[in-house]
């Protein structure tokens, strides 16, 4: 991929310095980055969120935010300084010489319009070609994306197609045109490993074959060194490092670097126990009439972590909705601690509901904004334990400490906390029952890799300290590799195998896990060619 | 389909609450016609004549079996034996109440025909040039309209247009022979009344609704593939705001039909709203149900109509997976 490449400068930024304005202040988004481009060349930028990864892709349109302004800097696009040109003017080149594919495709395609027509309305824009010479094009961009019945699923709504699909489409409207230069902006985020593959090859086999010059924005450094020739590392809106791609990952020289992938040589030494916290059996579950869980049966052993890995629609969280109780169960039982648990939350006693806490993916939205984190934490203490007054007060910072904050939080609302405070704090008010197992749904995957790492320490810490059964839902494979001791992979509402760690994640697999754990990118520049061969052999 | 049984069931609740709520006033035809001095025999004899003396039960079923033959029965007004008249002046509720309606509906399509359009380009614009003094001035203005009650809106325009600037009438009463032309010289007032008050809510909503659009992520995504300002907006945001604003159109056109009641009243215009306060103040049952359950009707039948188009534009419901 990297033959081949001209030298011919494309687009070249220089001292880029944007401003943004929210919580009433002007803010600093970048400060002062360059970036270069040559013709035909694949460059990655990474960084958390928050680095200003996003706001540097779309300056190198021209394009800010509402809210945000360019306050000095040049984006020389082809020899004309974008940062001069007006709306008007830009807008000839939006679409049409730049074009731009965003991370959500559900939210990013118009709703109200067919997929075939948002496809080429760009080209269409430019009038050099008709309609139909348009629409035949797109159909063949369909073709070597790999859409299925790419003949007509132009005439579908974005409703219509799966997400994976629309990704494609999207990268096929950006192409459509054929551009000098693609923006990806996080594109494969939101999909499912196995659906990443494909798209992520997709992308590259079609960028590849027009030798158009893109832009390759993520947080996934095992992703960004499929796509791209070159890498570029921001944080804090400023540049960490730029390397070859090979280079970068073989030798990183910054610090910060390697930490990007720190969760990756996290590793648990596995342990096991005959006996089980909780055994769920046969369980059957639906929403409303379709069913989601197929004879589900479970072994949760004690003081252990078990991590329930498969892709969205698998079960994982229907799972732990029946464990809770959330959703009560068609069929099957659960056993908990030797006793059989009521399948509906009602009817447990207060003892069983203490025993089991949940902690969920978003900390933004699992904890009442208007209550302080004294309250949050405080009250299942006196629910659960019926301690008040001074002894909570005492209590509830024991357990900030636990979590390795201090009593300065305790009066400071959820909005003045960042994603791994309000996650420890989360983690805080589930201890705060004095659980005996802990669901943890998702909880690293909102958050920065540097963050991720220290949550999951904690964690374990915990389980050392305290003894609590964690049952970990995730699809990130890092994930699993770091905390867990054994793993249950499901596949469309089934249990594919469950096992220690060493089990499922060596050899011989059965097909779908195989899938799965191939899936996963690697820190290897070849793993996505290497892959892809062995799979058409 | 089941907003349609919806719909049918919401009126006939309606129908229900409109009978027993006039059941209950105080006093009834009888007694006001034959004023105080009535002796109970004369009142009583009357009352049978109109059936008042039936069980309410009863009269309900009575009426609305009639009414779904088209019949709303008679007025109880002009009856021919009352304080013995001769002549037969019984004069039925459809034939009292349907040209009165056709004025109303005149005076409220007028009013919508302009309102309409005019809130929508207003909304819209204003959504385009958020934050400017145009917007600023235009939802500034919109919301002191919608404050003021109608009457008074009407009087001002009496102030202003008829008495100051004697331009248009202060009456507008017409009549079978009047000519189109002389109907919207004599409605313009009552037009512009109906037509002030409902536009600001709707302006505001088209504004609002587009604005919640415009920061989506599909209209940043139709920005940064070129399309000009004209084209996110006619092109990409309005198809996904046909939904919230027929909801708010219809429900401003029943609101219209509504303060009709009012405006026709102050311009002493010979419409359904007029009609029915006038019988109520008579006591005139037949007359006084029939139009409320015109009024109920019409805003069952808007809405509907807004659901359907709140159908129409989006794909998800019209072609699912």
């Amino acid at each position: 991929m990297t033959l081949n490449k001209s030298k011919e400068l494309l687009l070249e930024m220089k001292n880029i310095h944007i401003d943004g304005f929210s919580d009433e202040r002007w803010h600093k988004i970048l400060k002062g980055v360059d970036l270069t481009l040559h013709r035909g060349e694949i460059l990655g930028l990474i960084g958390e969120s928050g680095a200003g990864k996003s706001t540097m892709g779309k300056a190198a349109m021209g394009y800010t935010q509402p809210g945000c302004k360019i306050i000095k800097g040049e984006i020389n696009f082809n020899g004309i300084d974008l940062a001069k040109l007006t709306e008007f003017e830009k807008r000839k080149i939006w679409g049409t010489k730049i074009s731009y594919v965003a991370q959500s495709a559900a939210a990013s395609f118009n709703p109200a319009h067919r997929l075939m027509d948002q496809t080429i309305s760009a080209a269409n824009r430019l009038k050099i070609n008709p309609t139909d010479v348009l629409k035949k094009d797109a159909v063949q961009l369909y073709e070597s994306l790999q859409l299925p019945d790419a003949e007509n699923i132009g005439d579908r709504y974005p409703h219509q197609v799966s997400g994976g699909q629309l990704q494609r489409i999207m990268t096929a409207m950006a192409m459509s045109p054929r551009p000098e230069l693609i923006i990806f902006d996080e594109p494969t985020t939101a999909l499912d490993v196995t659906t990443q593959v494909e798209v992520l090859s997709a992308m590259r086999s079609i960028v590849d074959k027009f030798n158009t010059a893109a832009i390759y924005i993520t947080h996934d450094l095992a992703v960004v060194a499929q796509m791209a020739d070159r890498i570029k590392v921001l944080r804090y809106g400023e540049e960490v490092e730029e390397a070859e791609t090979r280079d970068m990952l073989s030798n990183p020289k910054e610090e910060y670097t390697k930490s990007l992938w720190s969760v990756r040589s996290l590793i648990k030494p596995e342990e096991t126990n005959e006996d089980y916290m909780l055994s769920i059996k046969n369980i059957d579950a639906a929403y409303g009439s379709s069913k989601v869980l197929h004879n589900v049966s479970i072994d949760i052993p004690k003081g252990k972590t078990v991590a329930i890995v498969g892709e969205s629609g698998s079960g994982k969280s229907t799972t732990a909705r029946v464990i809770t109780g959330l959703l009560p169960q068609l069929k099957g039982e659960i056993i908990f601690d030797g006793k059989k648990l009521s399948p509906k939350l009602e009817q447990r006693s207060k003892e069983e509901l203490r025993r089991i806490q949940i902690i969920f993916q978003m900390p933004d939205t699992a904890m009442n904004p208007r209550q302080t984190v004294d309250e949050i934490i405080g009250r299942p203490i006196e629910f659960y334990q019926g301690i008040k007054g001074k002894e909570r007060e005492v209590k509830v910072i024991e357990l900030l400490k636990m979590i390795e904050l201090d009593e300065t939080f305790l009066d400071r609302l959820p909005s003045e906390l960042s994603g791994g405070q309000k996650q420890r704090i989360c983690i805080a008010r589930a201890l705060a029952a004095n659980p005996d197992l802990i669901i943890c749904d998702e909880v690293t995957s909102a958050l920065d890799q540097i963050v991720q790492e220290g949550i999951l320490k904690l964690l374990q810490k915990l389980q050392k300290d305290l003894g609590v059964t964690y049952i970990f839902i995730t699809h990130d494979i890092a994930t699993v590799k770091a905390i867990s001791d054994e793993i249950v992979v499901m596949y469309q509402g089934e249990v594919v195998e469950q096992g220690l760690k060493s089990k499922i994640l060596n050899p011989p697999y059965p097909d779908y896990t195989e899938l799965l754990l191939s899936s996963v990118p690697e820190m290897d520049p070849d793993w996505l060619t290497n892959l892809l061969n062995k799979r058409s052999s | 389909m089941l907003r349609l049984s919806l719909g049918l069931v919401t009126v006939f609740a309606f129908s229900v609450i409109i009978f027993s709520t006039f059941s209950f006033l105080p006093g009834d035809f009888a007694t006001e016609i034959l004023g105080q001095s009535a002796t109970k025999s004369a009142v009583k004899a009357l009352r049978a004549e109109l059936g008042l003396d039936k069980p309410p039960v009863t009269r309900y079923f009575d009426w609305l079996g009639n009414v779904f033959q088209g019949d709303f029965g008679s007025s109880f007004s002009g009856r021919s034996k009352v304080q013995g008249d001769q002549g037969d002046r019984s004069r039925e509720v459809v034939g009292l109440i349907v040209p009165r309606l056709k004025n109303t509906l005149f005076l409220t399509g007028v009013a919508a025909m302009l309102a309409i359009p005019l809130s929508l380009i207003l909304g819209i614009s204003a959504a385009l040039y958020r934050n400017s003094y145009y917007d600023r001035s235009a939802t500034g203005v919109s919301l002191v309209t919608v404050s003021s009650p109608e009457f008074f809106t009407a009087y001002i325009f009496i102030l202003l247009l008829a008495t100051l600037f004697p331009v248009f009438p202060t009456i507008s009463n017409v009549d079978e022979a009047s000519t189109l032309a002389e109907r919207f010289y004599r409605t313009a007032l009552p037009v512009f009344t109906l037509t002030l008050i409902t536009m600001g809510h709707m302006m505001r909503m088209t504004r609002s609704a587009i604005i919640n659009i415009l920061s989506s992520e599909y209209i940043e995504m139709a920005k940064l593939s070129g399309a000009s300002r004209y084209e996110v907006i006619v092109k990409h945001a309005l198809p996904n705001a046909w939904a919230p604003i027929s909801q708010v159109i219809a429900i401003n056109l029943a609101y219209m039909l509504i303060g009709s009641v009012v405006v026709e009243y102050v311009f002493n215009y010979q419409g359904i709203g007029r009609l029915m306060v006038g019988s109520v103040y008579n006591r005139d049952l037949p007359v006084v149900q029939a139009c409320a359950l015109i009024f109920a009707s019409t805003y069952v039948i808007l809405n509907l109509i807004a659901d359907l188009i709140g159908i129409i534009s989006n794909p998800r419901l019209l072609y699912p997976k």
